[in-house]
């Protein structure tokens, strides 16, 4: 980072409400707290806004995040036992509820354990110092004689004192502000934490104990549907609400403007009323045009856009004069989250109060956002985080919550679960922008990278709600009065929007990174795991092979000659091992091997990837056998956890990179089911060989760094079996053919 | 309307229009958690069920069509403190993030086990080449079913 420049206006620009959630430590503290402070304390100094000793001998740990299947309510659970000296299974979890607990804005960016592990790690180890003192009071002794184990305080001569013995009998004692003044344990003592823990939730999970938002069944419950425009930007012009209305066990039609929903007794006539009230719904014939998808990268150029330098060095000087100046152009399409359940909440409306049970990201910032579309004081909302199905990012779980409380203010008094339908989620939820980037270099004599030029090209992937200048809710925006879409912030880097992990990772004297952000959004856009990571990786991994290829040197070789940081070169060299790397290995046409490394945001996860392929030359399928992942990640709290984690993103990578694309025509979008939206299956999936590296510095999220190398490095694969390179996601049959035609 | 079904071994009235889809039934009517509505469509899997001995999409199946059948879902297989050979299984390869998809993946592995005893990799991902996963939880998936035949043949 030291020679990149940010200019402090820019910066300045940045800090909306998104970015003070990223926890920009160095620059962007807040108030009066202590320097040490973990970010998430910040904002939530009350101690026992966090910890509570219960009367049945558990401790309650508040969490402002959200188990979305990612396992961070175990991993929290392992810091917390560790840091209080008392058994795991005496620690419960209460995440992200606006009713009690910290405000910790959103689950995202890979930040659970490097932020509400950090604040819990403090609070787990104050609260035993507390207990601690308190004990040396009432047996008369010094602290240092006192010794804390399984939940008690115990003196030398047998003396003990359960915590909960503590807090019954001083029931203020935790009452009080953070600290923040005592040492954590060294990693060296730590016990739970780097234990593999089974997750905690899944037993209930996997024998059908109610889990999910889609599970609550609340006294007198009904359901509701939506239905939504054919398309982005048509308009209501009339409606026929009688066959609806006829519809057996109908409660209510609701209409707002552009916003329809139906509410039925029983889900299945909610259906059927939805099915109903769409045949006798008129749409205008207008709508947005979309972008021509046979011309994605010029199509995106031609929007309307806002140019920043996000990184520049060596420009005062020219480039020195060179063996080969190279550059080539790289393409992600739009994707879909892809959950496997549609998005879906429970709100009521009683007595001026709504509550909203939703498996959003954010439960603070969706609570504010609600409060202003339904006119209603931030007081007088809750959000309660409900587990849903996996999202890997931002996808329809915000947005339903605003659906579900619209119709729960038209049935006072009776909860509502509204769950929306397969084609609801692919055709209306944000997704993961497109994205074209172009790159240019050039190649010293000796084969060194001396000069490098980088253009990315994207929307924004950070539209969620609570971020200033409007309301990022999909039905806000159909209402008779309707609120407008929040401007795209500026998330400054090294966390970057379409630009995280646009600057490149290697040691280039001269380069320059420029990031368009585009202005114009035909195609609803939002968060997907890495933001813009993804695209990013994939073309400068990619590139830096074809300057690899272009010096004549090996690629593992070559991007070690162009790394200095140890931590790096260590998982490259990890990785390379493991697969059994070899120097100068040839493709022969239908195998091949990639690789590829990347940090996560340039100060995450530190990723390098080996990725075989084999390729049917004849129908064009790519499979992919086999990958390889060498991951630093500093301290691991739960080691299978993360394997968990960075699995889960390389099987998603190999899915994305091989077939996924949202589809669209110029009116509208056409992929609203998993046939037209085909992700990989079963017989798809590689094996997959995790060395996770052994390490003392603190710990990094696990959830997003093993995404994008994996892309890069299959298309490095790609390219080595067959020497014919494909730069536009996905790598779909057809394109494979045309490539080897 | 009421129809007669029998689920993970218990009988029940069922009083909702015949052309109900069974899954529906289940979740509302029975207050079952594990069949899971993904799609409606029949192409996820999520709210696979048995139906006699034939694993079925409940979201596509209506509530006339069980006839006399025993519907089991993944209440019927076990419970947290008495699971199936399959959910221990699952628990101890951690095979799930969301487990969103997992009860009718669980399901399938219910019926490939009831005709192969001893499947290879090979054959348990061809098995459910219908179920998608969005976690990536798959190779866990294959070892826990591994793991649970080996139990059952035991």
């Amino acid at each position: 980072m030291t020679d990149l420049v940010l200019s402090r206006r820019r910066f300045a620009q940045g800090l909306g409400i998104v970015v003070v959630t990223f926890a920009w430590t160095a620059r962007s503290a807040i108030g009066q707290a202590p320097s040490n402070l973990p970010f998430s304390l910040r904002n939530n100094r009350k101690l026992n806004g966090w910890i509570r000793l219960e009367p049945d001998n558990s401790v309650i740990i508040f969490t402002g995040k959200a188990e979305l299947g990612q396992g961070i309510l175990t991993a929290l659970s392992q810091i917390a036992a560790e840091e209080l000296d008392v058994e795991l299974d005496k620690i419960r979890m209460i995440s992200a509820d606006t009713t009690c607990g910290p405000d910790e804005q959103y689950t995202f960016g890979s930040q659970s354990v490097e932020q509400s592990g950090a604040a819990i790690r403090a609070v787990g180890a104050e609260t035993r110092a507390i207990l601690l003192a308190s004990a040396a009071r009432r047996f008369d002794l010094p602290e240092t004689q006192l010794n804390a184990m399984t939940g008690s305080v115990v003196a030398p001569d047998g003396r003990r004192a359960t915590y909960w013995q503590i807090a019954s009998e001083e029931p203020e004692i935790l009452r009080r502000e953070i600290a923040a003044n005592i040492v954590p344990k060294r990693s060296t003592d730590y016990r739970i934490v780097g234990q593999s823990i089974n997750r905690v939730d899944l037993p209930p999970k996997l024998t059908g104990r109610a889990s999910y938002v889609q599970d609550m069944r609340l006294p007198g419950m009904i359901f509701a549907r939506v239905v939504r425009p054919p398309r982005y930007g048509a308009k209501l012009v009339a409606l026929d609400e009688t066959t609806a209305r006829s519809v057996p066990g109908l409660v209510a039609v609701i209409r707002d403007g552009n916003f329809l929903a139906v509410a039925a007794e029983r889900e299945e006539q909610a259906i059927a009323a939805r099915n109903a009230l769409a045949l006798g719904a008129r749409w205008s014939d207008d709508g947005i045009s979309l972008p021509d998808i046979s011309n994605l990268p010029e199509e995106l150029r031609q929007l309307r856009s806002e140019t920043s330098v996000v990184g520049t060095a060596g420009q005062s000087e020219p480039v020195p004069p060179g063996a080969k100046r190279i550059s080539a152009e790289y393409t992600r399409s739009y994707v879909s989250h892809g959950s496997i359940g549609p998005s879906c909440a429970v709100a009521l409306l009683k007595n001026g109060h709504m509550t909203v049970w939703s498996h959003t990201q954010g439960a603070f910032p969706l609570r504010a956002d609600l409060a202003k579309v339904l006119g209603m004081q931030n007081t007088e909302v809750d959000v309660i985080h409900v587990p849903g199905s996996g999202c890997y990012g931002h996808n329809g779980a915000d947005d339903v919550a605003l659906d579900a409380a619209l119709v729960a203010r038209a049935v006072t008094g009776r909860p509502i679960k509204l769950q929306w339908m397969r084609d609801d989620e692919f055709a209306w939820a944000p997704l993961g922008p497109a994205m074209t980037m172009k790159v240019e270099a050039t190649l010293s004599f000796e084969g060194r990278i001396v000069d490098w030029s980088y253009d990315v090209w994207s929307n924004s992937h950070a539209m969620r709600p609570g971020q200033a200048g409007g309301v990022n809710l999909l039905a806000a925006w159909d209402l008779n009065v309707p609120f407008t879409k929040s401007p795209a912030p500026h998330i400054p880097q090294p966390f970057g929007d379409g630009d995280r992990n646009a600057p490149p990772p290697y040691e280039l004297p001269r380069k320059e990174i420029r990031n368009h952000l585009l202005l114009d959004t035909p195609i609803r856009n939002g968060s997907f795991r890495t933001l813009g990571a993804h695209g990013n990786v994939f073309a400068i991994e990619s590139f830096m092979d074809e300057l690899a290829e272009a010096a004549g040197h090996d690629p593992v070789a070559f991007r070690l000659a162009h790394l200095k940081d140890p931590r790096a070169r260590a998982v490259i060299e990890a990785a390379a091992a493991k697969a059994g790397w070899t120097q100068g290995a040839k493709g022969d046409r239908e195998r091949g091997r990639g690789f590829a490394y990347s940090r996560y945001k340039m100060i995450g996860m530190y990723a390098a990837v080996v990725v075989d392929v084999n390729i049917d030359r004849k129908s064009g399928i790519v499979r992919v056998p086999k990958v390889v992942i060498a991951a630093d990640i500093g301290c691991v709290v739960n080691p299978d956890g993360a394997r968990n984690q960075i699995e889960g993103g390389i099987v998603q990578a190999v899915s994305v990179t091989l077939k996924e694309q949202v589809t669209f025509d110029r009116r509208e979008i056409t992929s609203r089911d998993w046939a037209g939206y085909p992700i990989l299956t079963f017989p798809e999936v590689p094996s997959i060989d995790v060395v996770l590296m052994n390490r003392s510095e603190p710990s990094l999220g696990a959830g997003e760094g093993s995404l994008p190398p994996t892309s890069a490095a299959l298309a490095n694969a790609f390219a080595h079996a067959t020497g014919r390179r494909l730069r536009l996601l996905p790598m779909t049959p057809e394109r494979v053919k045309a490539a080897l035609a | 309307m009421s129809t007669r079904i029998i689920v993970n071994g218990e009988p029940y009235v069922i009083d909702a229009a015949p052309d109900t889809p069974l899954l529906y039934v289940l979740r509302n009517d029975l207050g079952l958690n594990g069949p899971k509505f993904g799609c409606g469509l029949g192409q996820c899997g999520a709210c696979a069920a048995l139906v006699g001995r034939n694993l079925v999409r409940t979201c596509a199946t209506p509530l006339r069509d069980v006839g006399n059948d025993h519907v089991t879902t993944l209440e019927g297989l076990g419970s947290v403190e008495n699971p199936h050979a399959l959910q221990k299984a699952f628990i101890a390869e951690q095979a799930a993030q969301c487990g969103y998809c997992t009860s009718g993946i669980i399901m399938a592995a219910k019926v490939l086990l009831e005709h192969n005893r001893n499947p290879s990799d090979e054959e348990i991902k061809n098995a459910l080449a219908d179920h998608l996963c969005r976690c990536g939880v798959h190779n866990r998936v294959v070892r826990a079913i591994r793991r649970a035949a080996l139990e059952l043949t035991r």
